[in-house]
C-alpha cells in the first residue's frame, strides 16, 4: 500500500496508539499516556457539565443548568423505565458509565485526539464491571433462584434445557457484544475518516472529494457516537434489570 | 497489515502491553466521575429538580384556593346586590303607600269641606231668597197702598196686606 515517494502513507491506526505523554517509550502501568490526557479530559467535561453548569442551582434554568438536567432527567428516566423503581439506587452507576463513554466518543471526535473508548480494554472493563455487578446482585438479591433467569417457564417442559443452554450462552455473549460493539463502532468510524483524511492528501487537484466525504462521515461519526453511549447504557440498564427481576 | 518501521501489532488496540496502563487510569477516571456524582452533581440537581417541581404544585394549590376565594367573593358580592335590591323594593313601596294613604287622607278633607261650603252657600242662598220674597211682598204692598191713594181710596193697611199676601200666594200657587 506504501507509495515508493511516500506520497499514499496512510497509517490508519496511528492514532489509536497509547504513547507516554512526557517521553519514553516504554508504557508501563503508572506511565502518564495520551490515555490519562483523554481520560482526565472526560473528567474535566463531566465537571462542567454536571458540577460547575448546575452551580447556580436556579429555580429558573440557565442554559448550562438545563443541559445537566436534561442529562439528569433523561438518564434517570432511563433507568427507571428500563431497570424498574427500585433500580433507581443504581443511577449514580449507570451516569457515571454513561457520562464517560459518551464524553470520551465525542471528545475523541476531535481531530489529532485519541478515544479511548475504541480501546477493547476500555470497554471490555465497563462491559466486565457491569456483567459482575449484575451477576452478583442477581445471586445477592435472589439467591439460587436468580438461575430461573435461564429456566423459561412459559415453554414446554421438553424445551427448556434446551432454551436453558442457549440463555446460558447469551447471558456469556453479553459482556463480549457489550464491548466489541461500542469499541468497534468507534474504531472502525475514526479509521475510515483517518483513510478518506490521507487520500485528500494524496489525490492533488482532486482533494475536495474526500474532503467532503469525510465531512460527511463526522456528522455521521457524532450521531454513532451518541448513539453508542445511548445503546451501551440502555443495556446496562437491561443487564441490570435481569439483577432486579429475573422472573420475566 | 505489516507497519513499515514498527515492532508494534497492527492494531494497537490488541498491543496487550499497554493494557494495564489502560486500565488503571480507566478504574481512576470511573472512581472520579462517580465520586463527583454521587457527592455533589447528582444530589444537586436532584434536589433542584425536586424543589421546582414542588415550587410549581405549590402555585398551582395557591392559584386554584386563589380562583376559589374569587368565586366566594363573586357570589357574595350577587347576594348583597340582591339582598339591595329587595330592600330598595320595599322602600319604594312603602313611600307609594305612605303618599296614597297622604293622598286620600287630603281628598277627604277637601270632599268635607267642600260639602261644608255647598251647604253654607245653599243656606244664604235660601236666606237671600227669603229676603227677597219678603221685599217683593213688601214692595207690593207698599205699590197697592199707593195705587189705592192716587185712586183716592182710603185703604185700611192691614186689609192691604193680607190682600196683596193673597195675591202674592195666588200668584205664586
Amino acid at each position: 500500500m506504501a507509495d515508493a515517494n511516500g506520497g499514499l502513507n496512510i497509517r490508519p491506526m496511528d492514532q489509536f496508539e497509547v504513547r507516554p505523554l512526557f517521553g519514553g517509550d516504554t508504557v508501563g502501568m503508572f506511565t502518564i499516556t495520551n490515555v490519562t490526557l483523554w481520560m482526565a479530559l472526560a473528567v474535566v467535561s463531566v465537571v462542567l457539565l454536571m458540577v460547575v453548569g448546575s452551580r447556580g442551582r436556579a429555580l429558573v434554568p440557565t442554559r448550562s443548568q438545563s443541559v445537566a438536567e436534561l442529562t439528569y432527567s433523561f438518564i434517570y428516566k432511563m433507568v427507571e423505565d428500563v431497570s424498574g423503581k427500585d433500580a433507581v439506587r443504581f443511577f449514580p452507576y449507570v451516569m457515571t458509565i454513561f457520562l464517560f463513554v459518551f464524553f470520551s466518543n465525542v471528545l475523541g471526535l476531535i481531530p489529532f485526539a485519541f478515544t479511548p473508548t475504541s480501546h477493547i480494554a476500555v470497554t471490555a472493563v465497563l462491559a466486565l464491571a457491569v456483567f459482575i455487578t449484575v451477576t452478583v446482585l442477581g445471586f445477592v438479591l435472589h439467591g439460587t433462584s436468580f438461575l430461573k433467569l435461564f429456566w423459561v417457564d412459559s415453554a414446554p417442559l421438553a424445551l427448556r434445557p434446551v432454551l436453558a443452554l442457549i440463555e446460558l450462552i447469551s447471558y456469556f455473549v453479553r459482556p463480549v457484544s457489550h464491548s466489541i460493539r461500542l469499541a468497534g463502532a468507534m474504531m472502525a468510524g475514526h479509521a475510515v475518516a483517518k483513510v478518506f483524511a490521507g487520500f485528500a492528501a494524496a489525490l492533488g487537484a482532486a482533494f475536495f472529494i474526500p474532503i467532503l466525504a469525510v465531512t460527511a462521515l463526522y456528522a455521521l461519526e457524532l450521531l454513532v457516537a451518541v448513539i453508542q453511549a445511548y445503546v451501551f447504557t440502555i443495556l446496562t440498564c437491561v443487564y441490570l434489570k435481569d439483577a432486579l427481576h429475573p422472573h420475566h | 497489515m505489516a507497519e513499515p518501521n514498527g515492532n508494534a501489532p497492527g492494531m494497537p488496540q490488541l498491543d496487550f502491553s499497554t493494557f494495564p496502563n489502560q486500565i488503571l487510569w480507566l478504574v481512576v477516571t470511573l472512581v472520579v466521575i462517580y465520586l463527583i456524582l454521587s457527592r455533589v452533581a447528582l444530589p444537586r440537581i436532584g434536589s433542584v429538580l425536586a424543589e421546582r417541581a414542588g415550587t410549581i404544585s405549590n402555585d398551582i394549590a395557591a392559584a386554584e384556593t386563589y380562583k376559589q376565594q374569587a368565586a366566594e367573593a363573586e357570589a357574595a358580592y350577587n347576594r348583597a346586590l340582591e339582598e339591595a335590591r329587595a330592600a330598595a323594593h320595599k322602600v319604594i313601596e312603602q313611600a307609594r303607600a305612605d303618599i296614597q294613604a297622604d293622598l286620600d287622607a287630603a281628598i277627604a278633607k277637601a270632599d268635607a269641606e267642600i260639602a261644608a261650603r255647598a251647604a253654607e252657600s245653599e243656606q244664604k242662598i235660601a236666606a237671600i231668597r227669603e229676603s227677597a220674597t219678603e221685599a217683593v211682598s213688601q214692595v207690593a204692598e207698599d205699590a197697592a197702598q199707593e195705587i189705592l191713594t192716587a185712586f183716592g181710596v182710603k185703604a185700611d193697611a192691614k186689609a192691604v196686606s193680607t190682600a196683596v199676601a193673597e195675591r202674592l200666594k195666588g200668584g205664586t200657587a
